[in-house]
C-alpha cells in the first residue's frame, strides 16, 4: 500500500507553508530518516525527513509551491513491488484530519454585512488622510519598525536569546544582524534575569535597549530587574535618571503549548506605577506603537502575541508611521453596546460584532492598544452612547485588565450604564493543554455574543 | 599599633578556609605619599563622622526605615575612588552613604535624603538605599541583594558600546555573593570582554549569618573562577592595598580584557542595620578589629611615624571635617519635607 507524504506542521501555530525544495526526485530510493525535503514559513526552514522506506513514487506538490496547507498531501511513497498503479488506491484515502487548535482569523477587511444595522470599520484619525496603504504582517511590522528606529538612534540595540544569527526565535529580528552587526543585535545566554538587569543598567546610562524575551513567560525570572530597577528608578532618583528601555516578546497563549508557556501579563505590568504598557492587535498597531515606545524615554512593556505574528494587516506606507501611546482606537463604530479589547481579544470582538450585525445589535469596538496609561476617555465616551460595555481579553479574570475597566466605567459613568459591566476573559485555570480543554480556556465569539445578550437583555 | 603586616595576617586567618592559590600573586603594597595619606585620612574620617552622626539621628527618630552603616569600611571605597578615573561609574547595594560621600556627593544632599527632605538627592523620595548622582556617575543605591551586579555589567556593557574607555565598579557583598545573577553577570561579562570591576566587601556577615555558615566556598575571590575571570583577595583594611589592588584591576579592565573580582576583606563595625542587635557575634571580635585594624588609625599612625602630620595637624582636620558633617545634620534637620505635589513627579518623563 503506497504512503502518502503530508505537509509537516513546524510549530503548533503553523497553518501553511512553502515547499522550498525537493532532494530527492520520483524513482529515487527513501529510507526512514533521510532528508527528502526542505519546507519553509516566515518563522523557519525545516527539513523533512522520511519515516518510512520505499521509493519516492511521484511528487504531488512541486517544488517552490507557497501556501500548502499543514497536512495537504506532498508525495507518495511506494513500497517494495509497488508501482504508480498503486497510487490512484491511495489517493483515494483521505488525508488525516488535522488535530488543529482552532486559530482565530483575521477580519482585517471584513465584507459589508449584509446586516440589519451597518458595522463599518473606522478610519484610524492618527492615519493622515488621503495616505497610501500596504499589506504587513505584525511580524514584517514589528521588524520594521525596529530597523526603522534602529537606522535613526545609534543608541538603540535589541538583545536577547536568538535574536541575531537564529534571526529570531519567531523571526521578528529576522535581517537585523545583517544591517546593523552584532554590536546592536546581541544574541544572549538563556539568562533572563541577568541580561535584563544588564539592558536597564544601559538603559540607565543612556543607551536605549530593546530587551526581547522569548516569550514573556520567562521574563517572570527577570521580574526584579524590571519592577524593582526599570521601573522605580526614575521616582527613586528623584527625576535624575531613569530607564529608557523597551521589553518585547510574545505574551499570552499561543496554542498547545500548556499551562506554563500560555499566559497573559498584562495585567501584572499595568499593576506598577514607572511601566507604560502596549498590546498591539494589528500590523499597524504594531509597528506605530513599537516605534513610539523605542522613543518613550520610559520603560515599556510591549506585549506582542504569537498567533497575530503572521496575520496580516492594512498598515499605512509612510516614511515614519508613529502612534500615541495611551490613545484607544475606535476599530468599529456602533451605538447599542461597547466591546473593549485589546491585542487578540480583538479578534473575538471584532467577529462578535460582525455576528452581533446580522443579529440587529450595533456593536462599538474599542481597541485599547495601550494598557497603561488606560485611554478610559474614549470607552466613556462610547459608554455614554451605547450603556452598556462587555470587555474581552484572554488573561484569567481576578485582578484583570477588565476588572479595572468595570470599575472606572462604574466609577465615572455609573448613571449612564443601562446593564452591569460584564467581562469575557480566559477561564481561572492553568491552561490545559489537550485542544478541547485548551479551547474551553479561552474565550469564544459565543461568549462575546451571550455577554451581549445579557447586557441588552436579548438573550 | 596597627601595622601593615599586622592586618595582612589577619586577613589571612580570617580567609583560612580558602585556597591558598588565592594569595600567591598579591601586588605589593604601594607606599601612599603625603598627600595621599592626607587625603585619604581626611575622606574615611568624613564618612566615619558621617555615619557616626547618621546613627545618631536615627536614634533620635529623624532618620526612619532601614539605614545602614558603613563605619569600618571605608578604605574600601575610598582607596578605590583613588584609582578612579572621572567617567568610571560606581554601582551598589543599601550600604551605599559611604560610597557618595568618597565620590564627592555633598554631605548635605545625603544627609537631608536620610531625613527625607526636599534638598535630599533624591528630593527626599530614595532614602537611604535609594540615591543617584548622574553627575557624579553614581548609579545607586539598589535595595535587593545582587541586582546592583547587573545593573553595574549594564554600565559596562554601555561603556564598551560607546568605547569611552571607562570602567564601571559594581560593589556587592558577601551576602550578595551567592546570588544567582551574579554569577549570569559574571558569564557575560566575560563573554563580551565588558570593563566592570566586581569589588566584592567581604565584611564576614550577610546580615547575621556569617560567611561560614552561608557559603560553600569563602574565597570569593575565587568566585569568577568557572567563567574565567581573574580575581584576587585584598586586604580592605588598608587602603593603600584597595588602591594598588584597583589600579591593576581597572588597567586590566582598560585593556579591553574583561572583568576583574575584588574581594576587599573588611569588616564593618556596626550592626547589619540600625535595628541589628548584633547578637551573632561577640563584642570581643568587634573590639579587636576596631583597635587592631581600623582603616583610619592605620592611616594616622603611619603619618605620625613618618613626621607628615602631628597630632596638632589630625586634630584640625578632625575639628573641620566634625563642622562639615555637623552643617549637613544641620541642613538635614531643617530643610523642609518635599511638598505634597512631589508625590505624584518623577514617575514618567
Amino acid at each position: 500500500m503506497p504512503i502518502d507524504i503530508l505537509m509537516p506542521a513546524l510549530s503548533p501555530t503553523m497553518e501553511e507553508g512553502k515547499l522550498a525544495k525537493w532532494l530527492k526526485a520520483e524513482g529515487d530510493a527513501v529510507t526512514a530518516g533521510d532528508v527528502i525535503a526542505e519546507i519553509e514559513t516566515d518563522k523557519a526552514t525545516m527539513e523533512v525527513e522520511a519515516v518510512d522506506e520505499g521509493t519516492l513514487g511521484k511528487i504531488l506538490v512541486p517544488e517552490g509551491t507557497d501556501n500548502v496547507k499543514v497536512n495537504e498531501k506532498i508525495a507518495v511513497l511506494l513500497g517494495e513491488g509497488e508501482d504508480a498503479s498503486a497510487m490512484d488506491a491511495a489517493s483515494a484515502a483521505p488525508a488525516a484530519a488535522p488535530a488543529q487548535a482552532e486559530v482565530p482569523s483575521t477580519a482585517a477587511a471584513p465584507a459589508a454585512p449584509a446586516a440589519p444595522v451597518v458595522s463599518e470599520p473606522a478610519e484610524d484619525p492618527e492615519i493622515p488622510a488621503g495616505t497610501a496603504m500596504k499589506t504587513s504582517t505584525v511580524r514584517e511590522a514589528l521588524r520594521d519598525a525596529m530597523a526603522e528606529e534602529m537606522r535613526r538612534d545609534p543608541d538603540v540595540f535589541v538583545m536577547g536569546e536568538e535574536v541575531a544569527e537564529y534571526q529570531g526565535a519567531y523571526k521578528i529580528t529576522q535581517g537585523l544582524l545583517d544591517e546593523f552587526s552584532e554590536k546592536r543585535v546581541i544574541d544572549t545566554p538563556i539568562t533572563e534575569h541577568g541580561f535584563t538587569g544588564l539592558g536597564v543598567g544601559a538603559a540607565m546610562s543612556g543607551l536605549r535597549p530593546i530587551v526581547e524575551f522569548m516569550t514573556f513567560n520567562f521574563a517572570m525570572q527577570a521580574m526584579d530587574q524590571i519592577i524593582n530597577s526599570a521601573a522605580k528608578t526614575l521616582y527613586m532618583s528623584g527625576g535624575q535618571m531613569g530607564a529608557p528601555i523597551v521589553f518585547r516578546g510574545p505574551n499570552g497563549a499561543a496554542a498547545r503549548v500548556g499551562a506554563q508557556h500560555s499566559q497573559d501579563y498584562a495585567a501584572w505590568y499595568a499593576h506598577v506605577p514607572g511601566l507604560k504598557v502596549i498590546q498591539p492587535y494589528s500590523a499597524a498597531d504594531a509597528k506605530g506603537l513599537l516605534k513610539a515606545a523605542i522613543r518613550d524615554p520610559n520603560p515599556v512593556i510591549f506585549l506582542e502575541n504569537e498567533i497575530l505574528y503572521g496575520h496580516s494587516f492594512e498598515i499605512p506606507d509612510m516614511d515614519d508611521f508613529v502612534l500615541p501611546i495611551g490613545k484607544a482606537k475606535i476599530e468599529r463604530g456602533g451605538t447599542d453596546v461597547t466591546l473593549v479589547s485589546w491585542g487578540i481579544g480583538m479578534t473575538y470582538a471584532l467577529k462578535a460584532a460582525d455576528e452581533l450585525a446580522g443579529m440587529g445589535i450595533s456593536a462599538e469596538v474599542i481597541n485599547l492598544r495601550t494598557i497603561r496609561p488606560l485611554d478610559i476617555d474614549t470607552v466613556l465616551a462610547s459608554v455614554r452612547k451605547t450603556g452598556r460595555v462587555v470587555t474581552i481579553e484572554e488573561a484569567f479574570p481576578m485582578c484583570s485588565v477588565s476588572s479595572e475597566i468595570a470599575y472606572q466605567v462604574q466609577e465615572k459613568a455609573f448613571d449612564y450604564l443601562d446593564a452591569p459591566v460584564l467581562r469575557v476573559t480566559g477561564k481561572d485555570v492553568p491552561m490545559p493543554y489537550a485542544a478541547n480543554l485548551e479551547k474551553l480556556a479561552l474565550p469564544s465569539v459565543p461568549e462575546v455574543i451571550d455577554a451581549v445578550k445579557a447586557v441588552t437583555y436579548t438573550a | 599599633m596597627a601595622t601593615a603586616s599586622k592586618t595582612t595576617s589577619a586577613r589571612s586567618k580570617s580567609a583560612s578556609r580558602t585556597r591558598s592559590t588565592a594569595k600567591k600573586a598579591k601586588p605589593a603594597i604601594a607606599e601612599f605619599d603625603k598627600d595621599e595619606e592626607l587625603h585619604a585620612y581626611r575622606e574615611m574620617l568624613l564618612i566615619r563622622r558621617f555615619e557616626e552622626k547618621a546613627g545618631q539621628l536615627y536614634g533620635m527618630g529623624l532618620i526612619g526605615g532601614f539605614c545602614h552603616l558603613y563605619i569600618g569600611q571605608e578604605a574600601v571605597v575610598v582607596g578605590m575612588q583613588m584609582a578612579k578615573k572621572d567617567g568610571d561609574q560606581m554601582i551598589t547595594g543599601y550600604r551605599d552613604h559611604g560610597h557618595m560621600l568618597a565620590m564627592d556627593l555633598d554631605p548635605g544632599a545625603v544627609m537631608a535624603e536620610l531625613t527625607g527632605r526636599r534638598g535630599g538627592l533624591s528630593k527626599g523620595k530614595g532614602g537611604s538605599m535609594h540615591m543617584f548622582s548622574k553627575e557624579k556617575h553614581f548609579y545607586g543605591g539598589h535595595g535587593i541583594v545582587g541586582a546592583q551586579v547587573s545593573l553595574g555589567t549594564g554600565l559596562g556593557f554601555a561603556n564598551k558600546y560607546r568605547e569611552n574607555g571607562n570602567v564601571s565598579m559594581a560593589f556587592f557583598g558577601d551576602g550578595a555573593s551567592n546570588q544567582g545573577q551574579v554569577y549570569e553577570s559574571f558569564n557575560m561579562a566575560e563573554l563580551w570582554k565588558l570593563p566592570v570591576v566586581y569589588v566584592i566587601e567581604n565584611n564576614k556577615y550577610g546580615m547575621g549569618t556569617s560567611i561560614n555558615r552561608a557559603s560553600a566556598t569563602t574565597d570569593l575571590s575565587q568566585r569568577g573562577a568557572s567563567f574565567g575571570i581573574p580575581g584576587e583577595q585584598v586586604d580592605g583594611m588598608d587602603v593603600r592595598a584597595v588602591k594598588a589592588a584597583s589600579d591593576k584591576a581597572l588597567a586590566w579592565c582598560r585593556e579591553g580584557k574583561g572583568p576583574y573580582i575584588l574581594e576587599m576583606i573588611t569588616y564593618r563595625y556596626r550592626g547589619h542595620s540600625m535595628s541589628d542587635p548584633a547578637k551573632y557575634r561577640s563584642k570581643d571580635e568587634v573590639q579587636k578589629m576596631r583597635t587592631e585594624h581600623d582603616p583610619i588609625e592605620q592611616v594616622r599612625v603611619r603619618m605620625i611615624e613618618k613626621g607628615w602630620a602631628s597630632e596638632d595637624d589630625l586634630k584640625a582636620i578632625d575639628k573641620d571635617v566634625r563642622a562639615k558633617v555637623a552643617e549637613a545634620a544641620e541642613f538635614a534637620q531643617n530643610d523642609p519635607e518635599p511638598d505634597a505635589s512631589e508625590l505624584y513627579t518623577d514617575i514618567l518623563l
